[in-house]
């Protein structure tokens, strides 16, 4: 199987269930390396029981988002700051 | 973000591979060139799945086009290449993403680089190019594998036009025929054909994964701004 990443514009369909903005022009700095990155350009894995987002930069994951029928789990303690233009909430 | 109905209108063979459906999708919402939407298939007993398509149409058109290609192994895209015909239904969630756009509203030069399938959201901007009279000069790199691999290849040659040039390179065309480019998008192929930096063109970028970190950072190294070089990647792990 292919396992090069996609990158955070697959995964905003699935994020934009839970949040009140566009996420792939959100803009993350990096809890580990302290790097700012469009959601649009972090690394997505997402074949597998849930969705990860990494840090382009240092690998670092930023999010992880399990999703069941009875409930979902977020975790974003990778991400030390979000940036949502003012544009981008819908 | 709800999920629509989408019901298949026609389906339109793009290239052995490749076909184009095209939806009316009850309260479709419109669409921004270049986004995509989420399809969900649901088997009889509740398993579901879903991936991105790329849109196709441009803006301000009645019904949507998404352009697939097929992956063998893949669980949705042999359903939709396939399967799916006339008057069948499935559901669908967009439009979805703000990034990877262009609206036509902007003056500057724009440069498309498309890898296999990665043209699909490029072709949605050549289109809302054309039918919005945008003055902006717009130049299309779209590497395929060989010519038959070439996706919109009727539909390309008839937006070409001097605000719209299209270029296309051929990787593994083995017919002599084919008198145009060859080899994979480089730094060489990319100072002939895109801008120079200095006239400060968007860049989108749509392809495979490694196709993509390729053609980016080769457009960074010849000095283009990193935040206008807007990338989109895509992979067999789609299907």
């Amino acid at each position: 199987m292919d396992t090069s990443p996609l990158d955070g514009n697959a995964t905003a369909g699935a994020l934009g269930e839970l949040f009140a903005f566009d996420v792939t022009m959100a803009v993350t700095t990096c809890a580990h390396c302290r790097h700012t990155w469009p959601m649009a350009d972090l690394r997505a894995y997402v074949r597998a029981p849930g969705i990860v987002l990494r840090c382009p930069s240092c690998g670092g994951v930023q999010l992880r988002l399990v999703q069941s029928t009875e409930r979902t789990w977020l975790d974003v303690r990778g991400i030390q700051m979000l940036q949502i233009p003012a544009g981008a909430t819908v | 973000m709800r999920w629509l109905v989408a019901t298949v209108a026609e389906t339109i063979p793009e290239t052995a591979r490749a076909i184009t459906l095209r939806l009316d999708v009850s309260n479709w919402p419109g669409h921004r060139a270049g986004q995509h939407v989420d399809v969900r298939l649901t088997a009889e007993d509740g398993y579901a799945t879903q991936r991105s398509y790329s849109i196709a149409s441009p803006p301000g058109i009645d019904r949507l086009e998404l352009t697939v290609e097929r992956i063998d192994d893949g669980e949705v895209s042999p359903w939709l290449t396939t399967v799916a015909d006339v008057g069948d239904q499935f559901e669908l969630r967009g439009p979805i993403g703000g990034w990877f756009v262009w609206d036509g509203d902007a003056s500057a030069p724009v440069l498309l680089v498309g890898g296999g399938s990665g043209v699909v959201p490029l072709m949605a901007m050549l289109r809302h190019h054309a039918a919005s009279g945008s003055t902006a000069a717009m130049r299309l790199v779209y590497s395929a594998r060989t010519l038959g691999d070439v996706i919109y290849r009727q539909g390309l040659e008839g937006l070409a036009s001097p605000h719209r040039a299209i270029t296309l390179t051929l990787t593994r065309e083995s017919s002599s025929d084919w008198v145009g480019h060859r080899g994979r998008v480089d730094v060489d192929m990319l100072a002939e054909l895109g801008w120079p930096p200095s006239v400060r063109p968007h860049c989108y970028v749509c392809g495979p994964t490694p196709f993509v970190e390729v053609v980016a950072d080769a457009l960074v190294g010849l000095g283009h701004e990193p935040a206008r070089v807007r990338t989109e990647r895509f992979g067999p792990t789609g299907g």
